[in-house]
């Protein structure tokens, strides 16, 4: 038995990918906006968003696994703060916060961290 | 909960309904250059560089961005096709990896209604649906006439589309030529921006709903990797929807 070609293996992402969203698109056609329902849709879908963004800066994969946790928390920090005190512009927490990693990276690189 | 806004940076002009749904097009491709373009550039480079680690064609890479349109879905799929996994294996991570888009696009989709006729063009549109794609259509949508707001949100998807699928291929073509320090911080700047788009979330489900989210999804994530993401999503959910409509109350 060959190996997975890697044409096999998108057909099989993108449709499972897809599954979600079709079935989603069937389930808005049945409930209304403001109803029990699309409130708890709404809700879990904040939740699972809030998960994966929290899973993505505390327990990455690849490269940025390679990073301290400190220096990722400590950049994330950084922009939060500067987000909050600029009132909650997302384009100065983001920058900020992205300055902040890059700047640790470097400061490691050169071996002065 | 009324309709919840995830960006509310309170210096924003007030928002306008376009001439026409060609101008809401046209309006979307715009509103899609700037930050959602260049994150999603961003960490479309990465997945290049990965895909390229991993022995996974440059083309076939590049495409995917535009079939799989879910960025942790096509890691596990370049991964596992890495190490030779089967179509089952593979298509079980992206599921699991991509099952947010179920209750992002049943959350945004009523936005649509009335405006997609007949309801079979929203299950094009729905394969749009992404991160950037949904903040920007719970953002922009309610301030639009029905007619506008699936060429708004066509014209935002097909340019956020276009920038991954360019910086797929530069992540692939510079794999390894970039400093290391630079590479990283296009890695970082995805999580990093989602992360400031939560925190301006304003409405109180919503709110509870994405600290539940960010404080349990690492832990259920080291109970199961493949899961515990959208697991939280379901407990975290429900309880920030209880404790909004059933505990706190209407106050």
């Amino acid at each position: 038995m060959g190996e997975t070609g890697p044409i096999a293996a998108m057909i099989a992402a993108s449709a499972a990918t897809y599954v979600w969203r079709g079935a989603g698109a069937a389930l808005a056609q049945r409930i209304g906006v403001g109803g029990a329902a699309f409130e708890w849709f709404s809700c879990v879908a904040y939740a699972m968003l809030a998960a994966l963004i929290a899973r993505l800066i505390l327990l990455p994969g690849g490269m940025l696994s390679e990073v301290p946790l400190i220096d990722r928390v400590g950049a994330t920090v950084f922009g939060l703060v500067l987000f909050f005190a600029f009132r909650r512009q997302i384009f100065i927490g983001t920058i900020g916060g992205l300055a902040a990693f890059v700047a640790l990276a470097h400061l490691r690189a050169e071996t002065w961290l | 909960m009324s309709r919840p806004i995830p960006s509310s940076a309170p210096p924003e002009p007030p928002l306008r309904p376009f001439p026409s749904p060609a101008r809401a097009f046209v309006g979307g491709l715009w509103d899609g250059v700037g930050l959602p373009a260049a994150v999603l550039f961003a960490s479309a480079a990465g997945f290049g560089s990965i895909a390229r680690e991993t022995g996974y064609p440059a083309a076939l890479a590049v495409l995917s961005i535009v079939t799989v349109w879910g960025m942790p879905g096509q890691i596990a799929m370049v991964e596992l096709f890495a190490i030779g996994a089967s179509m089952l294996p593979i298509a079980i991570a992206a599921a699991g990896a991509n099952a947010r888009f179920l209750p992002m696009t049943v959350s945004l989709f009523p936005l649509l209604k009335g405006g997609v006729k007949p309801w079979a063009w929203a299950y094009l549109l729905a394969h749009f649906v992404s991160i950037n794609t949904w903040v920007a259509l719970t953002r922009r949508g309610p301030s639009l006439p029905l007619d506008q707001r699936a060429p708004y949100f066509a014209g935002f998807s097909l340019l956020c589309m276009a920038a991954g699928a360019v910086g797929t291929a530069i992540g692939f073509a510079l794999a390894g030529v970039l400093p290391r320090t630079l590479t990283l911080g296009l890695v970082y700047l995805s999580p990093v921006y989602f992360l400031m788009v939560f925190a301006g979330v304003r409405e109180r489900g919503g709110i509870i709903a994405v600290l539940l989210g960010a404080g349990a999804g690492p832990l259920l994530h080291l109970l199961s990797p493949e899961w515990g993401v959208p697991a939280t999503g379901v407990i975290g959910g429900t309880l920030a929807f209880l404790l909004d409509r059933k505990v706190l109350g209407r106050g």
